[in-house]
């Protein structure tokens, strides 16, 4: 009886903690006490609830009828009902499906560019000692410490004849240096014993890339790939600098009109003045459209942040 | 005598010496350098062609869009007219050269001296109420045993960091705005009103908060990285000899951030003069320029809104290169103070 009683002790100690569960502490290290716990706690979720408060007004009332946002009179903190009409009216074409589509658009094709153009150029470098690595560093090393500025910057893109086109958008803000530096140092952690295996093998250095390389750094590239897309989706100012044609802005110059200076979305403007929907939904919607895909997507590339922020800013 | 002969008979063993490794060396190595070195140009050229055939994408968009744009800053000496031509470079090439006329005009404008003052004021202001937050965010976070709360509490601190600023501003002007929830749940209850979003007053403050709510969670993985890499002997030894939770803290946590610390505040100040052009560009119309604009926006607003280009260029310019020797300042300051900065010694 005893020696069962015993047997389930041991497993009740052994076994790894439940996911409420706190892990054991180290035998050295004293439990703090309750006042120090819970102002941690407090503080953590003070921190927490200043980040996601605001993100709750604004979907919930993106999400409420024109009554529900009467009574409340404007912004909604607690849902009521709950309608898809803001979003099924921005959708239905007009101004602002049109510069969601271009937002998602140059989005994709920019990350594509950039993520090839940084890719190669930080598996180029990765071999120090091959010829030019040190000059074809420096040219890129260099960038980092100065700026062009915004003049000398406006005056080429419009020589290139690059205005009112969408590779305004892409080309200038195509390469960032720290991204490829990144890169860079984490194919250079790759054991060269695989990489020189792979090369006694026949393989040339495409193939090394694509084959050994790149499988190997999917965290990184799962890293910079989030920050050059959400580098893209952000981007308004090029746009407004670049682009004179309306039609042709993406989300984040239509959600400054919208939202920022209250003017009427072009499309939608008829609904909101027989007062169907509320101007205030549309105005949240439109903000949710832009939060969403970052939202959403980045909490699944976390757990490789660290390493993707670290490995290639500390080797130089 | 003896005192004569001991220096000389050293200095001959030294010549011998020197004399020996003279024929070893030059018959030893001398042809086998010249060997690789000739040889192995035409060699490298073909073992490393592909490589940098792969650099060269990257190298081609950076010399177009960064260093060809250098060049471009001759426009600040010029007199600078759009309407020449359609194409800017000509445009610049029939452009009249008027020398140091634009720099003179700039040091003589009181709004450019009050854009320099607002940028070293919100420079000031987020270095004091920004700066040390992700730093105790980080402790906080590494002190939470449970894996779980970790991880939620860092993908919400993190996320902000990837909003745009355009979003970053409207939230903000749901919560602090005139329509905003706080203004409107005070009118609910029978007080006035107000618009921090459109107060001149407050506007520093307001942008260093926006800065705090969008980058302080994103703030704390370099910190959260150098506290994982302190190797746990050291708390232990610290608590064998008798050192509480808080002087662990401060001897040895707070050392193991040093260094990063001091990165950090190198590349802060070597960047004081770029203090969030976006973000303050989006609210400039809201509280007028006296109080909003910085260097940037003077720049963006005299060129690409006026269209006076010499005159911004210029004015771009006498930032870039007060920026510039910032950074090699601060790295000189971090090097005096045994820290690494930047770049190495």
């Amino acid at each position: 009886m005893t020696a069962v009683m015993d047997k389930a002790a041991v497993e009740e100690a052994a076994r790894a903690p439940r996911w409420w569960e706190a892990p054991p502490r180290p035998v050295w290290d004293d439990e703090p006490g309750k006042a120090g716990i819970a102002g941690k706690g407090i503080v953590l979720a003070g921190a927490c609830l200043a980040i996601l408060f605001p993100l709750w007004i604004v979907v919930v009332t993106s999400l409420s009828s024109k009554q529900t946002i009467t009574e409340a009179g404007g912004l909604v903190m607690i849902p009521k009902d709950i309608t898809f009409v803001a979003y099924q009216e921005l959708l239905s074409g007009g101004q602002v499906t049109r510069a969601a589509i271009v937002s998602v658009c140059v989005t994709l094709v920019g990350t594509v560019f950039s993520m090839t153009v940084s890719v190669l150029a930080a598996y180029g470098l990765s071999r120090s000692g091959s010829l030019g690595h040190r000059w074809l560093l420096m040219t890129l090393l260099a960038t980092m410490f100065f700026g062009a500025g915004l003049i000398p910057t406006y005056l080429l893109v419009q020589s290139l004849g690059l205005t009112d086109t969408y590779l305004a958008l892409i080309l200038p803000s195509a390469v960032s240096v720290f991204n490829i530096l990144v890169l860079r140092g984490f194919f250079m952690g790759i054991s060269p014993e695989l990489v020189d295996s792979a090369r006694i093998d026949g393989a040339g250095d495409w193939r090394i890339l694509w084959q050994i390389v790149m499988p190997l750094s999917r965290a990184v590239i799962a890293v910079i790939t989030l920050f050059y897309a959400v580098g893209y989706w952000s981007a308004w100012f090029n746009a407004s600098i670049y682009l004179s044609n309306q039609d042709m802005m993406p989300l984040q110059n239509v959600m400054i009109q919208l939202v920022q200076k209250q003017e009427a979305p072009v499309g939608v403007s008829q609904a909101i003045k027989t007062g169907q929907i509320s101007a205030l939904a549309i105005q949240m919607a439109v903000m949710v459209m832009a939060l969403l895909p970052v939202a959403v997507i980045s909490p699944f590339v976390q757990k490789h942040f660290k390493k993707g922020m670290l490995t290639g800013a500390v080797k130089g | 005598m003896s005192h004569s002969t001991v220096p000389r008979s050293r200095a001959e063993a030294k010549t011998s010496e020197e004399a020996s490794r003279g024929t070893d060396v030059p018959t030893g190595e001398r042809p086998g350098k010249r060997l690789s070195g000739k040889v192995s140009l035409r060699l490298r050229l073909r073992r490393d062609r592909t490589l940098i055939l792969m650099t060269l994408p990257a190298i081609a968009l950076v010399l177009v869009f960064n260093y060809i744009p250098i060049l471009g800053n001759a426009v600040a000496f010029q007199e600078y007219d759009p309407y020449v031509s359609d194409n800017g470079f000509v445009a610049m090439l029939e452009s009249p050269w008027v020398g140091l006329e634009q720099f003179e005009r700039i040091f003589a404008d009181s709004a450019f001296w009050d854009a320099v003052q607002n940028t070293l004021v919100l420079f000031v202001l987020q270095l004091v109420l920004f700066f040390p937050i992700p730093i105790v965010l980080a402790l906080l976070i590494n002190s939470v045993i449970r894996p779980r709360v970790r991880a939620v509490s860092q993908a919400i601190l993190y996320l902000p960091h990837f909003f745009s600023w355009v979003l970053v501003i409207t939230v903000f002007q749901q919560i602090f705005g005139g329509a905003g929830i706080i203004a409107q749940t005070l009118r609910e209850h029978g007080f006035e009103g107000f618009d921090l979003m459109t107060d001149p007053g407050i506007f520093k403050f307001l942008v260093t908060a926006e800065g705090v709510w969008k980058d302080a969670g994103w703030g704390i993985i370099v910190f959260l990285a150098a506290l994982a890499s302190v190797s746990p002997d050291l708390y232990e030894a610290a608590a064998m000899d008798g050192a509480g939770r808080w002087r662990r803290m401060w001897h040895v946590t707070l050392p193991a951030l040093r260094p990063v610390i001091a990165l950090l505040l190198v590349l802060r100040v070597g960047d004081a003069l770029t203090v969030g052009f976006e973000q303050i560009l989006l609210q400039r119309d809201a509280v007028g320029p006296g109080a909003s604009e910085v260097l940037d926006t003077y720049v963006w607003w005299n060129g690409v809104r006026n269209q006076d280009f010499s005159y911004a260029a210029a004015a771009g310019l006498v930032k870039g290169l007060v920026s510039v020797a910032l950074v090699l300042a601060a790295n000189k300051v971090a090097h005096f103070m045994g820290e690494q900065g930047v770049y190495k010694k």
